[in-house]
């Protein structure tokens, strides 16, 4: 394929750009400083499309699309705010609030967390949805790490890292819907997981205070999901 | 919006801490006051709330059949109601019992490895099962997030109100 035909022109709430056809549409939009808030995404790890938080308009499309996890196409026309585009997000923001306990004044995360910094770039000031008021447990049984699933938003990013770089598969998602949980190796306490290497890569990107370093609680130690572009560039050199 | 001359604050079930962050505004709060009139609040010491009150400011969330009371009554005798702080916004500690329901905490607390059991009940209001915030039960027109909001916040909100506009905390304010 010539260098031209891997090239796609669209437009970008109404600026055109060009992208690698490789890429999605948040790729190409981040790289032209267009900002699409996203939740389940990290730089790093493959796709999910699980947060739907980067939900945006393609013209003819008959719903809206999720960034993420769709490709640029020659002459697409994308709009990333709109009324209609803010309130999706909005509703799926509370829709996380809601499903889980997120009591942020007393929560590890607190100050250091993206969904709650989501809820503030997003505007969103209080839940229109009623509050779930789930009984969820917190497992405390690994010697360094916590999980605590009133927090968890089922971002997938902890099964992400834990198999695609660590290579250990340690994490999994059991159940549907709401009531997922995410497991350590067959629903075992963390702290008797076989196949755990306590790398603590699964805690570095959780997004939320459901994965915390014992150590780090009252701390305000900022987590560090930036390493994984860099530890993925330098694994690919070792194997060149 | 027409003007702000009379303000009111109330404690629902909370810490007591967004009305430590409101006098936090310290001399800010001797010019705010200059504009309006405080004519119900813990820190004043009217008994019965007035017919017409301005704005409102909430503390906290609803927890027992009290302040289920006490905010319908507010509701409808308040022209701006302001939802103070996370209690009153999300439930926040205060609705931390609702995973568990009431039973099981009072339980906890009055009877369990205590000598003399009993679960209180003269003199105090019954709880209710699920602790609510406060727009779950009655209209709210301003939401302020923050636990506490900060005094700055605060400062804006009511700064706002006084200029005749009905402020909106979105990007401004987060929540914890
Ligand atoms: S995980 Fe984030 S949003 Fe949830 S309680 Fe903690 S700080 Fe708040
Ligand atoms: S600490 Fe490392 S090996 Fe253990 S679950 Fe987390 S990512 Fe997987
Ligand atoms: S534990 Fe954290 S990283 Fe894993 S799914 Fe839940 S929120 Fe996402
Ligand atoms: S970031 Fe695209 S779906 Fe989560």
């Amino acid at each position: 394929m010539s260098g031209e035909a891997n090239v796609r022109t669209l437009t970008v709430d109404g600026e055109e750009i060009s992208a690698r056809a490789d890429q999605t549409i948040l790729e190409a939009a981040r790289e032209h400083n267009v900002g699409i808030p996203t939740l389940c995404h990290l730089e790093g790890l493959s796709e999910v499309g699980a947060c739907r938080l980067c939900l945006v308009e393609v013209k003819g499309a008959r719903r809206l699309l999720p960034a993420c996890v769709t490709r640029v196409e020659e002459g697409m026309e994308v709009t990333t705010h709109s009324p209609k585009i803010d309130r999706y997000r909005t509703m799926i923001l509370e829709l996380f609030f809601a499903e889980r306990n997120h009591i942020c004044s007393i929560c590890v995360a607190n100050g250091n967390c993206e969904l709650q910094s989501l809820a503030l770039t997003l505007g969103m000031t209080h839940v229109e949805i009623p509050y779930q008021y789930p009984q969820l447990p917190v497992d405390a049984s690994h010697p360094r790490f916590t999980v605590d699933h009133n927090r968890c938003v089922l971002c997938t990013r902890c099964v992400r890292v834990c198999s695609e770089i660590e290579g250990a598969n340690t994490w999994g998602v059991m159940g549907r819907g709401a009531q997922s949980l995410v497991i350590t190796d067959l629903k075992e306490p963390w702290g008797d997981s076989e196949t755990c290497t306590s790398c603590g890569k699964c805690v570095q990107v959780c997004p939320t205070g459901a994965l915390f370093e014992k150590s780090s609680v009252g701390s305000k130690v900022r987590k560090h999901p930036e390493f994984l572009p860099y530890l993925r560039i330098m694994r690919e050199e070792d194997q060149a | 919006m027409s003007e702000v001359k009379t303000l009111a604050t109330v404690w629902l079930d909370g810490c007591s801490g967004c009305h430590m962050s409101l006098l936090d505004l310290d001399e800010r709060l001797i010019e705010l006051s200059s504009q309006f009139q405080l004519v119900y609040s813990p820190l004043v010491d009217r008994k019965t709330f007035p017919d017409r009150v301005d704005v409102t400011l909430v503390e906290g969330a609803v927890a027992s059949v009290d302040d289920l009371k006490k905010i319908r009554k507010i509701r409808e005798h308040t022209r701006v109601l302001v939802s103070l702080g996370d209690c009153a916004l999300t439930g926040n500690v205060s609705a931390m019992r609702n995973t568990v329901g009431v039973q099981p905490v009072l339980f906890r607390v009055y009877e369990e490895n205590v000598l003399q059991k009993q679960i209180p009940t003269i003199g105090v209001p019954a709880l209710l099962d699920r602790v609510c915030p406060v727009h779950e039960v009655v209209p709210v027109d301003v939401f302020v997030p923050g636990c506490p909001p900060s005094a700055d916040t605060i400062y804006q909100v009511l700064s706002e109100l006084l200029a005749g506009r009905v402020p909106s905390l979105g990007g401004v304010a987060h929540f914890g």
